[in-house]
């Protein structure tokens, strides 16, 4: 476990896992924007929180002295490129060119427009038969009996791996991310995820099949097929970074929807409103931080950062900073001006993006096309994730 | 009104052809053209200025002519 101490002084000792922080950071942030905007701490190695937009977009394009080599918010114990079977990280987005460039290659063709389009249908469906399977019962956890169930099946569809394992890899997925200072917990879910990619590998190998997993092991770079630890990285990759992402986000749209009427019975009554209406959602609860490591002593904004510092890539902040968005504050579902960063900036943005935009909108649509009518359930509280990945893990509504 | 698409900015966030898929295309790495000579109809002109104002990298611009 990382040191626990309450904290006092956001600006020079912050913790992103504090309780406070994880419930409600959007305090702490205006806070540190004003007094602070680039905050500190030594918890977990000397690490630094920017809060503001354009110093976290500006940080994302400095490649030089930010890579990407280590972007766990908690540190690994030992990265887990320390691992001898992933001893090319979790490429592209533990990468830095060269190996960045062309891993992203491999892997932009399957989450492109297109093919994201073919994913549709399937994901209308899933989302429809859950909705229609909790509708009887008037009241539901829209967070573990449908959102946490959609991007899972979606990912392991695009994989080629069973979606009887959901929750298997969903287990996993949240023992590498939202447990990870609990360094048992998380290294169960790294082995788990590593052994079976390891089997499904070696079972492709044989038998081919028309999807990522076998796609990948099968082609060629530069006239060479890839090396298995990259397969492996890549295919770790897909399954950690499209499973609590994706489901964190609907699940704060829903919880959004839930506790504001105004805006459910808008976007009902206006269903034309729903790719921008997305776009602000994802803006106003953007559920992804990564890290940075820093390669050579720099001044940024002010900071004096040193070699093997850690800066928190603060996309959820920068997408409240009051300098770059009106009432950053407000949701507002026809907000037209509103370049977030919720997929990041610069060249590791999300490669999922696509997708995800897709199984939000559509997880929306199909539950608010059955129920437009429900509300947080009294008397019981809704819980929240945080650190890497912030959604909301419990989400009692009912729908009378 | 003309527009084009800065092929040194995109990063491929596809927000414009999310929001306008009249006047943008993507390809299968995500990076962004106009579509045609990047000319805009009168009665885009709006969803336009919202695809230019959604650009997280400002590589969508409107040029000159």
């Amino acid at each position: 476990m990382g040191d626990t101490r309450a904290v006092e002084h956001w600006d020079t000792d912050f913790d992103v896992m504090s309780p406070d922080y994880v419930a409600d950071p959007y305090a702490i942030w205006d806070d540190l924007r004003r007094k602070c905007p680039i905050a500190h701490t030594d918890r977990r190695g000397s690490t630094w929180l920017p809060t503001r937009y354009q110093d976290v977009v500006d940080l994302a394009h400095d490649i030089e002295h930010f890579s990407s080599t280590e972007i766990s918010v908690i540190p690994f114990e030992g990265e887990p490129s320390d691992d001898p079977v992933l001893l090319y990280g979790v490429p592209p987005i533990s990468a830095d060119p060269p190996l960045h460039t062309w891993t992203r290659r491999l892997l932009l063709p399957w989450f492109s427009h297109r093919r994201v389009e073919s994913y549709e249908p399937m994901t209308r469906a899933l989302c429809a038969g859950l909705v229609d399977g909790l509708i009887a019962q008037g009241t539901a956890d829209a967070a573990g009996d449908y959102a946490q169930q959609i991007p899972v099946r979606v990912i392991a569809a695009i994989l080629g791996v069973p979606a009887s394992m959901s929750d298997t890899f969903t287990g996993w997925v949240r023992d590498v991310l939202e447990f990870a200072d609990d360094p048992e917990r998380r290294l169960r879910g790294v082995e788990g995820l590593i052994g079976f990619f390891v089997e499904e590998v070696e079972r492709r190998k044989a038998e081919p099949g028309d999807d990522l997993l076998s796609d990948l092991l099968h082609s060629d770079v530069d006239g060479a097929p890839v090396e298995e630890s990259v397969v492996l990285g890549v295919a770790a990759l897909v399954l950690i970074a499209g499973v609590d992402t994706t489901w964190s986000a609907i699940g704060s749209s829903l919880w959004h929807l839930a506790s504001t009427p105004e805006d459910r019975r808008r976007l009902v009554a206006e269903p034309e409103l729903m790719p921008v209406a997305v776009e602000e959602l994802l803006r106003a609860y953007s559920p992804v931080t990564m890290a940075r490591v820093v390669t050579e002593d720099v001044d940024f904004g002010g900071c004096p950062m040193h070699a093997g510092d850690k800066v928190l890539m603060n996309f959820p902040a920068a997408n409240r900073d009051p300098e770059a968005f009106e009432d950053p504050d407000t949701v507002m579902l026809d907000r037209a001006l509103n370049r977030h960063v919720a997929f990041g900036s610069g060249i590791h943005r999300c490669a999922g993006s696509n997708l995800a935009r897709m199984e939000l909108q559509v997880a929306l649509e199909e539950w608010l096309a059955r129920i437009p009518e429900f509300r947080l359930a009294e008397g019981t509280e809704v819980t929240w994730a945080g650190g890497q990945v912030r959604g909301p893990r419990r989400i009692p509504v009912v729908f009378p | 009104m003309r527009i084009r698409v800065d092929p040194d900015k995109c990063q491929g966030h596809a927000r414009c052809y999310a929001l306008v898929p009249e006047l943008f295309d993507v390809d299968d790495y995500g990076l962004s053209t106009v579509v045609g000579d990047g000319t805009v109809p009168p009665e885009l002109e709006s969803k336009a200025r919202l695809a230019i104002a959604n650009c997280p990298e400002y590589a969508i611009e409107e040029t000159a002519d």
